[in-house]
């Protein structure tokens, strides 16, 4: 969606949960917010299915189309997108700026939505055979693996999750989890032991891909005595965390040792930066859920509308005559 | 791989079609190849085909469905654009061993010149084309 402005009183960078509610909430207090949504808009949710634990959705959602809706309700209200990753930006303001390539983007105000990502297993065979029987999304291609078999990497929901709906066309799901439990929520683990198709290696990793052309097995290594074995499967999925999208912004802003972005004083969501905030994932290692992310960037959206105040900005000006 | 109607697994996506915002429905700048059409829109080309791998349910897909139209915009008459719709389709994306989506790849003259897999942001993709598609 092209857009002629290029400054706003508020730019959000990021279009997750977090980037999308703080989008209608400075758009409906009349901040007409840019956000640049990414290449990877709608975050990770655009890599679910069924989303259950969403308020509102009795019967669940889809997670492309609950961001879908989100982005809707948002440019209802004047919030405007900008389809590509911000490659670089510039926090010495007010005005923050956000590159994308060579296009500057300015905003009086900053809120980092930028989530995180699926963190990979760092072996060499993973690289090598991404799409090619290493997958990072489920829901994308387990359609290609009708009646294979597959091992589902980690122990939490996000894992679970995966392999229950990967039984759906798998004979058989191993899930290989490093510990002898899981950390995955109870429901979670419930639909998990109960389903026939799903098995564990517990207290196991993955030590390396294996394959020809396309994935034929997984070297496992069991951590307690040290003794490996292969298992032959046709894909692998891994769902082992996640790391934040603060690449961009280190160096300029408070991160902690993980990456995330520190907020020093909760609930606020002001980091280091005077009139730079953060909301969603980016910032949350603990709860990372899509409501959790909506939730704060709404406040995040709210602070920003209030220092934009307390700084002179009149919300009732046009776009153009803020600075 | 057989994707009979009947015991579709996406029998519940399927359910939900037509509510959400879904940016390849109104698709003009990209044509629709299938199983049965191939051959003649796709590997008889006279001009490069980008073949969108992609599914109704794939996330991924959808955001890079934008991104392809601004390509095809801005390579009119060098580059064509197709969508292969893999759930419908699903002997090509077997032919040419599709495993993810979305896959964008390259057909010049009838032969793969390049395959792109996972959602990339614009620029990488046009950078992966240059050297086929100046």
């Amino acid at each position: 969606m092209a857009t002629s402005r290029t400054s706003a009183p508020v730019l959000i960078v990021g279009s997750g949960p977090a980037g999308l509610t703080a989008a209608l909430y400075t758009a409906r207090a009349n901040l007409h917010p840019i956000v640049l949504e990414g290449a990877e808009a709608g975050g990770q949710l655009m890599l679910t299915t069924e989303v259950e634990n969403y308020p509102g959705f009795p019967t669940g959602i889809l997670g492309p189309e609950l961001m879908g809706k989100m982005r809707e309700q948002a440019e209802r209200f004047g919030a405007e997108f900008i389809r590509a990753d911000a490659t670089k930006v510039e926090l010495a303001g007010p005005p923050f700026r956000a590159w994308v390539e060579d296009v500057e983007y300015t905003g009086k105000a900053l809120i980092i939505s930028t989530g995180a990502k699926a963190k990979m297993l760092g072996l060499p065979g993973e690289r090598q055979y991404l799409g090619r029987g290493v997958s990072t999304c489920a829901t994308c291609d387990g359609f290609f693996y009708r009646n294979l078999e597959l091992v589902v990497v980690g122990g939490g929901d996000s894992a679970l999750e995966e392999a229950t709906f990967l039984t759906r066309f798998a004979t058989k799901v191993t899930v290989v989890h490093r510990r002898d439990r899981l950390r995955a929520s109870k429901v979670m683990q419930d639909r998990a032991f109960a389903n026939p198709k799903i098995g564990f290696e517990w207290n196991s990793t993955v030590a390396d891909v294996l394959g020809e052309q396309t994935v034929t097995g997984v070297r496992l290594r069991n951590l307690e005595d040290g003794t490996e074995k292969v298992l032959p499967v046709a894909g692998v999925f891994v769902a082992i965390g996640h790391t934040p999208n603060t690449d961009l912004f280190g160096g300029q802003v408070e991160l902690d040792q993980a990456g995330y972005i520190v907020t020093p004083n909760p609930p606020s969501t002001a980091t280091s930066v005077d009139g730079v905030f953060a909301a969603g994932d980016v910032v949350d290692h603990t709860y990372r859920q899509a409501v959790t992310a909506a939730g704060t960037g709404c406040a995040a959206a709210i602070d920003a509308e209030r220092w934009l105040e307390a700084h002179g900005h009149d919300s009732g000006a046009t776009t153009d005559n803020w600075e | 791989m057989d994707p009979g109607r009947g015991d579709h697994p996406f029998e519940e996506v399927e359910v939900h079609r037509g509510r959400g915002p879904d940016r390849t429905d109104d698709m003009t700048k990209a044509a629709a190849v299938t199983d049965a059409t191939f051959d003649s829109d796709v590997l008889q080309s006279s001009t490069p085909v980008l073949v969108d791998f992609w599914a109704e349910w794939c996330g991924p897909c959808k955001m890079i469905s934008p991104v392809l139209e601004e390509i095809a915009d801005e390579h009119k008459g060098k580059l064509t654009i197709a969508k292969l719709n893999v759930d419908e389709n699903p002997d090509v994306a077997m032919r040419y061993g599709v495993m993810s989506i979305p896959t964008l790849a390259l057909f010049i003259g009838g032969v793969e010149k390049k395959r792109l897999i996972g959602a990339m942001p614009k620029r990488n993709i046009v950078t992966e084309l240059s050297e086929f598609i100046g």
